[in-house]
């Protein structure tokens, strides 16, 4: 209840210090749009649609970009980490790779794919692909040896093993890599739409920019935030609780 | 604590090639068995001329195990004792095929150990429970990996966690359970894949005094009902005596079997009993030798002993 109280103060502060600073129209309001201009730029953008389409759009994308780079990272961190000839050569490479920004590989995504939306997957999955791969090495390390000593002994073998074994028991060291690979995927993602007439969340924002419409701009950033927050939230706050329980780990 | 205390509605499979000893008389304590002479072929398990080696950090060879030759007869219980370091533990590793040897051979049946296999399963110190399975899927887990069908694999389960005392505990997880339930589930998964051979690696080391001697008594039960053969390594002397029907020293570094104490004291045994606290002492004057060895290499490798100045040791 207190909490509650506390988040009321200091929202309630946040979008008074807007409303007074738009009110005293220091700046021009295409520069600095009031709050009810943003509020009537999102419900105008539902109304009409675009931004249900927008939202859509940009989900599947990162849900299939984001999904592939799980799938690879896992195969190829769990290779790292179980062979030292590659953990020596490419385990220092996926570090230096991080420090790319992943819209660094739009221009070569473009001649590879073309101006499509497989240029923008493929973006997507370089931004997360590393984040996965590395907390995947780092968790099959972390995991204590025990647990695949007695998956083989019990009769676990190959993927057997991985799949009952050595991926539930590297999930509590992985989750918080998991979670970084999906940020990272959701800004990439965000990134490359922005750069190409492509109907997602980051086409619309540019939108707005193009029709001066910085109401619309907010808004837009306003929803990017709610469903990166939403999506922490809810799947990988469950998938963190759910862990808890079941090892009795204290809550982080 | 009577052999004869199983509520009898609980059938037990007993491996029908290994010999029982459920209702077993067991005479007085001098009664000496005649010591039945197991060669490489007859064994359930035989070690031949184990021996390994590996490289430590700074690059020089170490030997760990020296030509190690043990036969473990069928449903025989073989307590392996020895300093910590002595390798005691690896031998388990072994036989369970989790490593290899760097020479000699591992023979279960007579054939070699080439990798893991459920006829011998190993519970560990830890437990290696599984933590994100509850203890049913856990106990269920070895049948799950060789097939078995669902249904089957519920009955086992349920079977097998009523041996241990905890049917009661069918959906918890294993952070919910006491050190010593923890133990019985491992016992329970372990016996649910029904191993030939059960193999424990100072299963109870870490559990407190009245635990461990309740364990005891239950392994000696399930031991006694299930025919099982048990090889079981622990650095309690004691512990040792109570529960084989042999006792192998084990020397410090290179680990090497020192000598060898066949236990003909009458079951059920209890860890205070005269005799066993008097068989005890024999094997413990001989380990105590190797234990003043593996204190000196400690020592010797920089370890120096070192009391806090104004803290009683």
């Amino acid at each position: 209840m207190k909490r509650a109280l506390r988040y009321i103060i200091f929202y309630g502060a946040l979008l008074g210090l807007w409303t007074l600073l738009a009110e005293l129209k220091i700046w021009p309001p295409y520069l600095f749009p009031t709050p009810w201009g943003v509020a009537e730029a999102l419900y105008a953008g539902f109304q009409d649609h675009t931004y249900w389409i927008a939202i859509r759009v940009s989900m599947y994308r990162v849900v299939i970009g984001y999904g592939i780079s799980v799938v690879l990272g896992m195969i190829l961190g769990l290779g790292v980490a179980s062979n030292k000839f590659l953990e020596e050569t490419m385990g220092g490479l996926l570090v230096s790779l991080q420090s790319l920004p992943s819209i660094c590989w739009w221009p070569l995504a473009l001649l590879w794919f073309g101006l499509n939306q497989n240029a923008i997957l493929f973006v997507v999955i370089m931004g997360s692909l590393l984040s996965v791969t590395l907390a995947m090495e780092d968790g099959r390390k972390q995991m204590p040896k025990i647990f695949g000593q007695a998956g083989r002994n019990l009769g676990a073998s190959g993927f057997k093993l991985f799949w009952y074994v050595l991926l539930p028991a590297s999930l509590p060291f992985i989750v918080s890599g998991l979670k970084q690979g999906w940020a990272f995927a959701w800004r990439s993602l965000i990134t490359a739409e922005m750069l190409y007439l492509s109907l997602g969340l980051g086409q619309v924002l540019m939108m707005g920019r193009d029709l001066n419409d910085m109401s619309a701009v907010i808004a837009v950033m306003l929803l990017i935030i709610a469903i990166g927050y939403v999506v922490d939230g809810v799947v990988f706050k469950g998938m963190e609780r759910h862990l808890q329980n079941k090892w009795g780990l204290a809550p982080a | 604590m009577s052999t004869q205390s199983v509520p009898q509605q609980f059938p037990i499979p007993v491996d029908p090639r290994l010999p029982s000893r459920a209702g077993q008389k067991l005479g007085p304590v001098s009664v000496r068995r005649p010591r039945v002479s197991t060669s490489l072929e007859t064994a359930k398990v035989g070690l031949s001329e184990i021996c390994l080696s590996y490289r430590t950090q700074s690059g020089e060879r170490l030997l760990a195990l020296d030509n190690i030759n043990l036969q473990v007869r069928p449903g025989e219980f073989v307590c392996i004792v020895g300093p910590s370091g002595c390798g005691k533990s690896t031998l388990l590793h072994l036989i369970a095929g989790l490593h290899s040897q760097t020479s000699g051979q591992v023979l279960v049946d007579g054939h070699p150990v080439q990798g893991p296999g459920t006829d011998r399963i190993l519970i560990f110190q830890e437990h290696g429970l599984f933590p994100w399975l509850n203890v049913a899927d856990n106990v269920e887990f070895g049948m799950k990996m060789k097939g078995i069908p669902r249904s089957e694999r519920k009955e086992k389960m349920r079977h097998y966690l009523r041996l241990v005392h905890l049917s009661k505990f069918e959906k918890s997880y294993i952070h919910q359970l006491s050190g010593g339930m923890r133990q019985r589930v491992a016992i329970a998964r372990a016996l649910a894949t029904e191993p030939d051979v059960l193999l424990m690696d100072e299963p109870f080391a870490a559990l407190d005094a009245q635990t461990r001697d309740l364990l005891h008594d239950e392994l000696e039960r399930i031991w006694a009902e299930t025919g099982r053969t048990i090889i079981f390594v622990t650095h309690n002397v004691r512990e040792a005596v109570r529960l084989g029907d042999r006792v192998v020293l084990l020397t410090f570094r290179p680990g090497r079997v020192k000598s060898e104490f066949p236990i003909d004291l009458p079951r059920p045994r209890h860890l205070e009993d005269p005799a066993v606290a008097l068989t005890a002492r024999d094997v413990l004057d001989e380990l105590r030798e190797e234990i003043n060895r593996s204190l000196e290499a400690e020592y010797n490798a920089g370890v120096k002993p070192h009391i806090e100045p104004g803290v009683e040791a």
